[in-house]
C-alpha cells in the first residue's frame, strides 16, 4: 500500500471528489513542498497541503475533513482553537455539511430545462400582458418564462476610474500623441484625448421566497437570468433566514436552486423576517457585493413579522450603501392596496423606486426602468409611488 | 544579516524576533513561499496584519520593500511602466521622426512592478501588491504573467525578466472574489483573527510598556467583543492601538470609565460604539 503522505495524486483525487477544484499545477506544488518539510509531522503536512492546494476560504472546512479522512487519526487536523471565533466568521460555512456541499458542487452539470418555443407564444403573450402571475396556469407561466428569456435587458452605467481613448475627454492621451507624431516626422497635428470608461453597474437582488412570494421571485429571477450571464449580478433569497444563491444560478437551472434554498431557509410557520434577513445581509455580505455604485433590487410584499423600526433601519443603511434601491412589490397596483401599514410603510421613505411586479407588463416596465436610472446621482426620490 | 530559513519553526522564531507573531500555519505558508520561490496570496479581514507581514519580512531579510497599493482603475502606466512621452515628443521634434528608436530603456519610467524585477538589483526585494481586491479585473489578468514567470513583456521593447526572483506578497481584504487563475499561481493563506494566546503575544511584543495584567485584560476584552454582532470587528491593528492608549493612561486595572473613554480606538462605526457602550459593564465583567 502506498504511503498516504506521498500519494499526492490520490489525495488530489479525493479533494476533487469532494468538490475542491485542485489543478495539476497545484498538486505539483504540493509535491515540491514535501521534501522541504518534516514529512512525519502530520501538522506540517497539513499546513503545507493547505497553502498549496486550497485557494478559497470556503473550501477550508471541506479540506479539513478530506485531509482527516485521508491521513487518518482521531485528532482534528485544523489548529486547536480555544477561543471561538467571531460568529459571523464561522457560522456561514460551519452550518454546511460536507454532504450538502459535495452535492452542490457535483450537480454543476445539470442540464438547463428551458426550451424556447417561439412560434405559438406570440399571440398567447398578448393576452398574458396584464394577467396577474398568481392567476396564470402552469402552461401560461411557462410561456411567460420563455418570453422573459428573450427580453433585452441592461442596467445603467457609471464612470469607472479606468481611462480609454476618447474623442472628447479631459486628459491628453500622450501615448497616442507620440505614436501619431512619429508617423508625421515629429509634428503633432491633433491632441488625442482620454476619458473615463463607462462600466455597467453591478446588480444585487434580495428576493423573498416565502409563501406566495416564491412565484414572483421565480419570474423576476428568470427575467434576470440572461442578464446575469454577462453582467455582475449577485442574488440572495430570504424567508426566515437569508442565503446566497449566486453560484447555484450560474451552474444550474433556477427551479432547482430555488427549491433547494426554500427547503433550507423557509420555515412556513415562522413567517418572513425581512428586517432580520437584511441585517444579516448587511453584516455578512454587503461589504463584498454592494460596491462600485451597485443597484439593489428588493423583491418582497413587505409583510414582515419583525418590528417596523428594525426594517426601516436596515433599509436606510442599505440605501446609504448603494446607488439606487428599487423595491418590487406584487401587492402594489392590486385592488385597494395602500402601503400604509407595518414594515412597508416604515421602509418606504428609504426606497428610491417603488414598483409593482404582477404581470408581464410590469416586468417590461422594470427592464425599461433599470436601463433608465440616471447615470449620475441626482436627487433620490424616496418612496415615490410609480 | 542572516535569517534562518531551515524550517517553518525557525522562520516563526525569526519573525517573532522582529515583533511579528505568527502561528504555525502562516509560518509554513511563508516558509514554503520563500523556499519554493512562489508568490503568497494572503486573504483576511482588515487589520489582521497582512501588510505588516510583508513589511516585517523585508525588514527581517534586510531587503527593500517595493509596495504597490491597488485601487480602482490602476493600470499598467501606474503599476509597471510608462514611456516618457514628453521626452519622446521632444526628441521626435529635435531630430525628426524615427519611431523605432524612441522606445529605448532610457525612455522607460519604471513603476513598482518593473522596479521589483529590475535586472540591475543585487538583492531581490519583497514586492507587496496590497489590497488587490480594490483593483479591477483587467489588472488581475495583467498580473498573471508577472506572478507565474516573474517577467513583464513590453511590446515595444521585449520581455524583462527578474534575475533574482522577488518575494511577492499579494493581500486581499476580500471585498470581492479575486479570480482563481491568479490565486492558483500563488500559495494561499487565510488569516483569521488570532487566538487569545497569539493575540496576547502580539500585544506584548508590540506594546512592551503595558503591564502584563493589563495586557491580558485588554486581549480578553477584545476577544470577547469580537463575538458581538458588529459592523466592523476590531482587528489586531485596533487592539494594538488600544493597548497603547491603555498603557498611556497608567491604570492599575481595566475599568469602565477608561474603557468608555477609549472605545473609539477599537470601534470605527457609530452603531458599534453605541452597542458596546450600552452593554459595557457586563462585557467587561465577563472579560476581566
Amino acid at each position: 500500500m502506498t504511503d498516504p503522505a506521498t500519494d499526492v495524486v490520490g489525495f488530489g483525487r479525493a479533494l476533487r471528489d469532494a468538490g475542491i477544484g485542485v489543478g495539476l499545477d497545484q498538486l505539483a506544488s504540493f509535491a515540491t513542498a514535501l521534501p522541504l518539510i518534516a514529512i512525519a509531522d502530520r501538522r506540517e503536512v497539513y499546513c503545507a497541503a493547505r497553502t498549496t492546494l486550497v485557494t478559497r476560504r470556503e473550501d477550508l472546512v471541506v479540506f479539513d475533513e478530506v485531509f482527516a479522512r485521508w491521513f487518518g487519526g482521531d485528532e482534528p487536523a485544523s489548529s486547536p482553537r480555544k477561543m471561538p471565533h467571531a460568529p459571523r466568521h464561522d457560522r456561514g460555512f460551519v452550518a454546511t455539511s460536507l454532504g450538502a456541499y459535495m452535492a452542490e458542487r457535483a450537480a454543476a452539470s445539470d442540464p438547463e430545462a428551458l426550451i424556447p418555443e417561439a412560434a405559438k407564444a406570440a399571440s398567447a403573450l398578448e393576452r398574458l400582458q396584464s394577467k396577474d402571475f398568481a392567476a396564470c396556469s402552469d402552461a401560461e407561466r411557462d410561456a411567460i418564462a420563455r418570453a422573459l428569456a428573450t427580453l433585452e435587458l441592461s442596467v445603467t452605467r457609471r464612470r469607472s476610474l479606468r481611462r480609454v481613448t476618447a474623442r472628447r475627454g479631459r486628459e491628453l492621451d500622450l501615448a497616442q500623441a507620440v505614436r501619431q507624431a512619429a508617423r508625421r516626422d515629429g509634428t503633432v497635428l491633433v491632441l488625442p484625448r482620454r476619458a473615463r470608461k463607462w462600466k455597467r453597474r453591478p446588480l444585487v437582488v434580495l428576493a423573498d421566497i416565502s409563501g406566495s412570494m416564491e412565484l414572483y421571485t421565480r419570474l423576476v429571477l428568470q427575467f434576470l437570468h440572461a442578464l446575469s450571464r454577462q453582467h455582475p449580478t449577485e442574488v440572495f433569497v430570504f424567508g426566515t433566514r437569508l442565503t446566497r444563491i449566486t453560484p447555484q444560478l450560474a451552474l444550474r437551472d433556477l427551479d432547482a436552486a430555488l427549491a433547494r434554498a426554500a427547503a433550507e431557509i423557509v420555515d412556513y410557520a415562522g413567517g418572513t423576517r425581512i428586517g432580520a434577513c437584511l441585517h444579516a445581509f448587511g453584516r455578512r455580505h454587503a461589504g463584498r457585493v454592494v460596491r462600485r455604485g451597485a443597484v439593489v433590487l428588493v423583491i418582497s410584499d413587505g409583510l414582515d413579522t419583525g418590528a417596523p423600526e428594525a426594517l426601516a433601519r436596515e433599509i436606510r443603511s442599505l440605501q446609504g450603501r448603494c446607488y439606487r434601491l428599487v423595491w418590487l412589490n406584487p401587492l402594489l397596483g392590486g385592488a385597494g392596496y395602500q402601503p400604509i401599514a407595518g414594515g412597508m410603510a416604515a421602509a418606504l421613505p428609504y426606497v428610491d423606486d417603488f414598483l409593482p411586479v404582477r404581470d408581464l407588463r410590469s416586468l417590461e416596465a422594470l427592464a425599461h426602468h433599470l436601463a433608465a436610472i440616471p447615470r449620475r446621482r441626482g436627487a433620490r426620490s424616496g418612496g415615490k409611488l410609480s | 544579516m542572516s535569517f534562518d530559513l531551515s524550517s517553518p519553526e525557525a522562520l516563526r522564531r525569526g519573525l517573532s524576533g522582529h515583533g511579528y507573531i505568527v502561528d504555525d500555519a502562516l509560518a509554513m505558508s511563508v516558509y514554503l513561499a520563500l523556499r519554493m520561490q512562489r508568490p503568497l496570496f494572503v486573504e483576511g479581514a482588515p487589520g489582521v496584519g497582512k501588510t505588516m507581514l510583508a513589511r516585517v519580512l523585508a525588514d527581517a531579510l534586510g531587503v527593500e520593500l517595493v509596495r504597490l497599493q491597488c485601487h480602482e482603475g490602476l493600470d499598467l502606466a501606474q503599476a509597471a511602466y510608462e514611456w516618457n512621452y514628453p521626452r519622446q515628443l521632444l526628441e521626435l521634434q529635435a531630430r525628426g521622426g524615427d519611431a523605432a528608436s524612441l522606445y529605448r530603456e532610457d525612455m522607460l519610467l519604471r513603476r513598482p512592478l518593473l522596479q521589483a524585477i529590475d535586472a540591475s538589483r543585487t538583492q531581490a526585494p519583497v514586492l507587496l501588491i496590497d489590497e488587490i481586491d480594490r483593483a479591477d479585473e483587467e489588472f488581475e489578468s495583467f498580473l498573471l504573467e508577472l506572478l507565474a514567470e516573474f517577467q513583464i513583456t513590453i511590446p515595444e521593447l521585449g520581455t524583462i525578466r527578474a534575475i533574482k526572483r522577488p518575494i511577492v506578497i499579494v493581500t486581499s481584504n476580500r471585498t470581492r472574489d479575486v479570480h482563481d487563475a491568479l490565486k492558483r499561481r500563488c500559495l494561499y493563506h487565510w488569516i483569521d483573527y488570532p487566538t487569545a494566546a497569539t493575540e496576547l503575544a502580539i500585544v506584548r511584543a508590540r506594546v512592551p510598556q503595558l503591564a502584563d495584567r493589563l495586557a491580558a485584560q485588554v486581549v480578553a476584552f477584545v476577544q470577547r467583543v469580537r463575538r458581538e454582532d458588529l459592523a466592523k470587528v476590531p482587528g489586531i491593528a485596533e487592539s494594538v492601538d488600544w493597548a497603547e492608549a491603555i498603557a498611556l493612561l497608567d491604570l492599575p486595572a481595566l475599568a469602565a470609565p477608561a474603557v468608555k473613554a477609549t472605545l473609539g480606538l477599537l470601534f470605527k462605526y457609530h452603531d458599534d460604539l453605541d452597542r458596546i457602550r450600552a452593554s459595557l459593564e457586563p462585557l467587561l465583567a465577563e472579560a476581566v
